[in-house]
């Protein structure tokens, strides 16, 4: 176990080392990066300043390793538009993007296995056709467009749900007042349904058919044979032998669906004027604010190892068939 | 036996060529007989022929130039008549622009950059599976923990990163999307080309003194083309879709070059005063168009191998 967590958390580290690398080559990409931070009729004199303020007047190599040095501390630099500590901004934003990430696993994971198995044990009739048609059509659809689309509806024409804004849930309860976090709950989950069906229906669509798949394959095989055999009702039969052995892959995905969702709030956020890390993002896209959008990037995609590093350990306790 | 000549040679090689002809033959009949079977396979084929067909023919079909703007006739509804008479079927945008006319040529984009980045990322992820699968060791290790690394960033954020230093611009979306999706290909073709390197047709080409480069190229790779079309149709539906977002986002092609996704983002500052047109029929291009590339790919994986077929 030991080893196995050793060896998991060394290549985590290769891999963020690495994540670092690949962002400071994106800088050094579009030639000298000094001309990101500074105003586009900035003078002779005005840029040679920032470019030595800044550090690019150095050999890369130590450019990199200070790079590194800041990064590790927190510290990528100010925020062009904000004028304060980059990191800082993209914090403020991180606990309603979080909310809105985790609320769509949820909700889509939660559906999906339902559903998953509804279509497997119906297989061929027209439910099951059904679903997978829906299961199709999900996989299609570009979150943001449905966002568009459930703003239209639901939103502008119904009048049943906001179209924007949020209700902090995470924030309060961090601060450790519990009883404006638990009050906000309803309200927080009342404004997070749109953006969340939009961001997770990709992801329900896509776990429908894996756990649809991996069903019928379960079912077939020796050990719920033997279960039936022995007489155990069908319904033990699907929910303790065969449902535990066929949700293992959804298990193995969940991680990497969480940083597919990231990718996919980033984009719904802004549609839905949601105040997380998407429309910050979103913003300093369009503000040109280059350490926003570098510490943004960088803390979501640690985010993303640390959960993956996570679920390969559940996933090992899972399954007695991983050595760990 | 060993002293064949010329003619018998050419004889055996005619022989051969007639049986290869003719499986291929049975092969392409199996496929049709597949496709025309299968009502889905089917629809998606359809609308795959539709939009090809609007993508290359779309400025002769389009009612108006894309671009041209005009302001007496913005945010028509669809069906509205303008000026010489000439309808808008549906709709203008904010700029008078005829959306018929931009989703034509949008069509175009959408292809485009789909084909192209998986052209460029499937050669590359193929080429680098086959090195990594043949040689393995220390290139091995590299190549693998480099596809790691870049799998650690949900794409869309690397695309990004990249963009926003880059800027947008058409050939920057091909190859940011197309580098994004060589992994994919890369792990695929690595893992087969291990199974396949202890074969004996590949023994036997390497016994006759075959360069590496044929044995990667000739030998290997005709083996594993089955698996790279099913991954290259379902990827070719992931890079519009992304394409799309990141036009949505402000990142795609420059704005004078009509596309689905900055379509799509141009209508958001319309929500609210319900001109709908302008994201309802940007938005239905790109669900039939990925739908079309998702089913065909089912497709393609049932036929073959039968073995994974999923919708019986």
């Amino acid at each position: 176990m030991w080893i196995f967590l050793a060896r998991r958390l060394l290549q985590s580290i290769v891999v963020l080392i690495g994540v670092t690398l690949v962002s400071f080559v994106s800088l050094q990409m579009g030639g000298d990066p000094t001309y990101l931070f500074v105003s586009e009729n900035a003078s002779f004199e005005e840029i040679a300043r920032a470019r030595k303020a800044l550090g690019f007047d150095r050999p890369l190599h130590v450019q990199y390793l200070s790079y590194i040095w800041n990064a590790l501390q927190g510290d990528f630099g100010n925020s062009l538009s904000y004028r304060q500590p980059a990191m800082d901004v993209v914090l403020e934003s991180m606990p309603a993007t979080i909310e809105l990430t985790f609320f769509s696993l949820v909700l889509a994971i939660g559906l999906s296995i339902p559903l998953g198995i509804y279509a497997a044990l119906n297989r061929g009739k027209p439910v099951d056709g059904g679903i997978m048609t829906f299961a199709m059509l999900g996989q299609s659809i570009p979150n943001f467009w449905m966002g568009i689309m459930m703003i239209l509806f639901f939103g502008l024409y119904l009048r049943w749900f906001p179209i924007s804004g949020h209700v902090a849930f995470l924030e309060p309860l961090f601060e450790g007042d519990l009883a404006t976090a638990f009050s906000n709950l309803p309200h927080s989950i009342y404004y997070m349904i749109m953006p969340a069906i939009a961001v997770g229906t990709y992801t329900l669509a896509r776990n429908a058919r894996l756990i649809r798949s991996s069903m019928l394959e379960v079912l077939e095989q020796d050990f719920v044979r033997t279960a039936r055999s022995k007489g155990i009702s069908e319904r033990r039969v699907i929910m303790y032998h065969a449902m535990r052995n066929a949700w293992l892959p959804v298990v193995t995905m969940i991680g990497l669906e969480f940083g597919f969702l990231l990718g996919g709030v980033v984009v719904v956020e802004t549609v839905f004027s949601y105040p997380g890390i998407g429309r910050l993002v979103f913003n300093a896209i369009n503000q040109r604010d280059i350490p926003v959008v570098q510490a943004s990037v960088i803390l979501l995609a640690i985010i993303f190892i640390l959960l993956n590093l996570i679920v390969d350990i559940i996933y090992a306790r899972l399954d007695p068939r991983v050595k760990l | 036996m060993a002293d064949t000549t010329p003619t018998q040679r050419g004889a055996v090689s005619l022989e051969k060529g007639g049986v290869i002809a003719s499986s291929r033959q049975k092969e392409f009949r199996r496929a049709l007989q597949s496709l025309t079977t299968s009502r889905w396979a089917l629809i998606g084929m359809l609308i795959l022929l539709v939009v090809s067909f609007v993508a290359i023919f779309g400025p002769w079909l389009a009612p108006f130039d894309p671009n041209r703007q005009n302001i007496m006739m913005r945010l028509l509804e669809p069906g509205q008549t303008g000026a010489a008479d000439l309808t808008y079927w549906l709709g203008s945008d904010q700029l008078g622009r005829d959306v018929l006319s931009r989703l034509l040529y949008g069509a175009r984009v959408s292809l485009l950059v789909g084909v192209a980045a998986i052209a460029v990322g499937g050669t590359l992820g193929t080429v680098a599976g086959l090195v990594s699968g043949y040689f393995g060791g220390w290139i091995d290790d590299v190549i693998m923990r480099l596809g790691d690394i870049q799998l650690a960033f949900p794409f869309i954020l690397l695309a990004i990163m990249f963009l926003v230093v880059l800027g947008p611009g058409l050939v920057n979306i091909i190859l940011v999307l197309g580098i994004g999706q060589w992994i994919t290909y890369a792990r695929i073709v690595r893992a087969q080309t291990l199974s396949l390197r202890e074969k004996e047709y590949v023994e036997a080409a390497r016994a006759m003194g075959d360069s590496t480069f044929s044995i990667l190229f000739r030998t290997i790779l005709p083996n594993i083309v089955a698996p790279l079309t099913v991954i290259a149709s379902f990827n070719v539906a992931g890079v519009i879709l992304s394409e799309a977002a990141l036009s949505f986002l402000g990142l795609g092609v420059p704005p004078d070059v009509p596309t689905w996704g900055s379509m799509l983002s141009e209508s958001r500052d319309h929500l609210l005063s319900n001109k709908w047109w302008m994201a309802v029929f940007p938005g239905l291009a790109i669900v039939f168009t990925v739908l079309a590339f998702n089913i065909i790919g089912d497709w393609l994986r049932d036929f073959l191998d039968p073995r994974l077929k999923e919708n019986s």
